[in-house]
């Protein structure tokens, strides 16, 4: 059985109260719209009686939240709804009855398509009942499947199913601590008695984590400061190692310690984001992700109470075969990935993506994404790259093995299978940020190179080669490049910056 | 006192143990199967040294312009067109993404480590030298496994630094690649892993080709290298040609 509340003159700021009344016969409510909620009442006549006792129950608990509402009892969804907009007060369709007591109803509560309802008001049809009487065939002649679904809903025969609306999962776990916490060991066991409850939350309802949000709550600072130390350096241990407190952050805030009250600036609240590569319930991996962020962005005061949450996400999908090529593990790499971050920053680890346009060297360095195990195996078999390289390793040495003398060496030549080979180019090695330098060109040729760690005569060049670009925009470049073959027996590319006339040296060849 | 055990003595001893063996007796010995190698990219290589072995550290060494980082980007190049994951520890930030590109390799799987050494950034809490950042981050990469090829970069790195580096270090990285599918290659000026590499290659520049008449308009064509294996040791070396990215005719060497 099923009940709907409908209250035409609740306005839609109101509306969440309805179906909040709903909510509280029955955890199965539909979110109809239009000042409406449907919800299952199957069962609820253990508790409240009969279905008109259930309705006089619900209609006295909307009228105790300011609700004026018409409640429908009916067999399905449909027919209570149309019940509920069309009768006032309480309507109790017993099963069987739908159409007789729905015949009254004017055709416009089933919103039909304005085409159809012209249609059906030239015909004379005004209420369910004259539709109703309608032969079905002739309905779906003259005004198709929605005809059809009408002329069905005006006998009261409904057989959709109630769609109720399912609340956001939320899962959070929190701790309040009875005395303030300065030292990351300590706070990683409270992290991980939180994670080891989200998780087993997330776990439940068969889901991962894709981002934990942490939220520390930091021991107020007073203003009354004593001479030299304010009152939380005072309250304070002396701690060496560990210490989520670094010098420099406990200072910060104090001011100048000359007794003069400054407003504290730093935040009572230290709140940290770990978005996660893929969703993951590893709550080891989560807890050395976040001891590593907190070791690297530490609080500036003692902890007295510790919030995390958990944003749920379906859970990654992985095929693993027997002759797919090596790969990191993604917990695994992730974990080192963080490390190695922590080491040389963020901005220094990823994989490289050149960008669209001319400018030399542009680049930007995104988080290294480990390529699906499905696409590399097709790719394999496809035969679109070469076979085994073991295999073609060793059946090269053989065919040489006869051929090479010893101490010679193999003859080798620019040849049609060095051109085709994709591997065989000269690689750059760059100079970050390129190194400024002096070049001797009286003849409008680079002559001398002279510049960091560099000081020798041009035996050889080749150029110049002009390039530029974005000279429709502020950050116009133009250069002339010239490769440079030097005494020292390096091969470098340097190039005369035309805007600023300034030599550099790019890199070399290796 | 006793005289030490002589290996004669050791040898009648274990033979007695193994009587049972029969002749084969006190020459028993433990053989390791043949590691895997991987090709490099460029044939003549493969030719001199059979491939690059699996499960253990590789070292090519020479100076600058010598075809060290064109021969790792042709061996990062061939791994990663086998859909393998690859990383390169950068020492010096010297890496160019579009010789990369150019030479074959998929960026998508190469992780690229970039070490600064000293930094005023907050996140760095001590002033270290690159290559010693480098050395970690190699030691993590080993150590996590999962890598085809882990390729540290140090052929900038002067060698009155690099010679710094321990040879325990070098053994801590030669025991966690050992029995794992991952190459670990360290470019460099000159061999520093010693014992611990299993293969050690040297290789040199023997001519540069240009293109066209003296400027302007003359071209980089390319450059001829030549490689010798120095362990194991190996009396034939092979020459190959590099090419720059911009050439399209045929060039004769000479």
């Amino acid at each position: 059985m099923f009940a709907c509340l409908h209250a035409p003159d609740l306005p839609d700021s109101s509306h969440a109260l309805l179906i909040h009344c709903a909510c509280g016969f029955s955890p199965r409510v539909e979110d109809t719209g239009a000042q409406t909620a449907v919800l299952d009442i199957e069962g609820l006549d253990r508790l409240l009686g009969s279905p008109r006792q259930i309705a006089e129950a619900m209609a006295r608990r909307a009228g105790e939240l300011g609700i004026q509402a018409n409640v429908a009892v009916a067999s399905n969804p449909d027919a209570a709804v149309h019940a509920a907009r069309g009768f006032r007060g309480i309507t109790v369709i017993p099963k069987g009855l739908e159409a007789s007591v729905l015949a009254s109803l004017p055709v416009e509560i089933l919103s039909p398509p304005p085409e159809i309802l012209e249609t059906l008001k030239s015909w004379g049809i005004r209420h369910f009942g004259d539709l109703a009487a309608l032969p079905e065939a002739g309905v779906a002649a003259r005004l198709g499947a929605e005809g059809v679904r009408l002329h069905k809903l005006a006998r009261g025969a409904g057989e959709r199913a109630l769609a109720p609306a399912i609340p956001a999962a939320t899962f959070e776990a929190g701790i309040e601590l009875e005395h303030p916490v300065a030292l990351l060991e300590p706070l990683s066991f409270l992290l991980a008695r939180l994670l080891g409850e989200l998780l087993e939350k997330v776990e439940a309802r068969g889901l991962a984590v894709d981002e934990l949000r942490l939220r520390l709550t930091l021991e107020p600072r007073g203003e009354d400061w004593e001479a030299g130390r304010t009152p939380a350096e005072s309250a304070l241990p002396e701690t060496d190692g560990g210490d989520l407190l670094q010098g420099k952050s406990r200072r910060a805030g104090c001011g100048e310690r000359s007794g003069i009250l400054r407003p504290s600036k730093i935040s009572m609240e230290h709140a940290r984001t770990l978005r996660l590569p893929f969703p993951m319930r590893s709550a080891k991996t989560f807890l050395k992700l976040l001891a590593s962020d907190l070791e690297t962005h530490p609080p500036q005061a003692p902890v007295i109470a510790v919030s995390l949450a958990a944003v749920p996400a379906d859970p990654r999908l992985v095929q693993y075969g027997f002759f797919l090529p090596p790969a990191p593990e993604p917990e695994k790499l992730e974990l080192t990935l963080g490390r190695i971050r922590k080491l040389v920053g963020a901005e220094n680890v990823g994989a490289a993506e050149l960008l669209d346009t001319h400018r030399p060297q542009a680049f930007r360095i995104r988080p290294l994404a480990v390529p699906q195990r499905s696409h590399a195996l097709g790719r394999r078999l496809s035969g679109r790259f070469p076979k085994k390289d073991a295999g073609e390793a060793s059946a090269a040495k053989a065919q040489n093995a006869s051929t090479a003398e010893p101490g010679s060496l193999a003859e080798a030549s620019f040849s049609e299978t060095d051109r085709s080979s994709p591997h065989r180019f000269l690689a750059l090695r760059v100079f970050r940020p390129p190194l400024r330098a002096h070049v001797e060109a009286p003849l409008g040729r680079p002559e001398r190179i002279v510049a960091q760690g560099l000081h020798a005569p041009v035996i050889s060049l080749a150029g110049p080669w002009r390039s530029s670009g974005d000279w429709w925009t502020a950050g116009g470049w133009s250069r002339d490049e010239w490769d440079v073959a030097l005494s020292d027996g390096a091969i470098y590319r340097v190039y005369l910056d035309r805007l600023s006339g300034v030599w550099f040296v790019e890199g070399y060849y290796d | 006192m006793q005289s030490p055990l002589g290996k004669t003595d050791l040898e009648s001893v274990l033979g007695s143990h193994f009587a049972g063996l029969g002749r084969l007796g006190v020459h028993l010995e433990l053989s390791r199967p043949a590691p895997e190698r991987v090709s490099t990219g460029i044939a003549e290589v493969d030719a001199l040294t059979g491939g690059l072995p699996r499960g253990a550290i590789t070292e090519i060494f020479g100076p600058a312009s010598s075809g060290r980082t064109s021969l790792l980007a042709a061996t990062l190049a061939r791994a990663t067109q086998r859909s393998e994951v690859c990383a390169l520890v950068d020492t010096n930030n010297t890496f160019d993404p579009l010789s990369a590109t150019q030479a074959g390799i998929d960026l998508g799987r190469l992780l690229w480590v970039r070490c600064a050494g000293a930094s005023d950034g907050p996140h760095r809490r001590w002033k270290t030298h690159p290559a010693e950042q480098a050395l970690q981050v190699t030691d993590w990469l080993v150590q996590g496994g999962g890598f085809g090829i882990v390729a540290l970069d140090l052929g900038d790195v002067p060698p009155r630094i690099a010679r710094r580096i321990s040879l325990t270090s070098w053994f801590r990285l030669r025991r966690a690649i050992e029995n794992t599918p991952s190459i670990l290659i360290v470019i460099e000026q000159e061999p520093l892993a010693k014992t611990c590499a299993s293969l050690v290659l040297e290789i040199q520049k023997e001519k540069t080709n240009w293109a066209g008449r003296l400027c302007p308009g003359r071209l980089l064509d390319g450059t001829l290298h030549r490689l010798a294996a120095r362990k194991p040791v190996h009396s034939a070396a092979a020459a190959f040609a590099l090419r720059a990215a911009w050439t399209g005719k045929q060039t004769a060497v000479g």
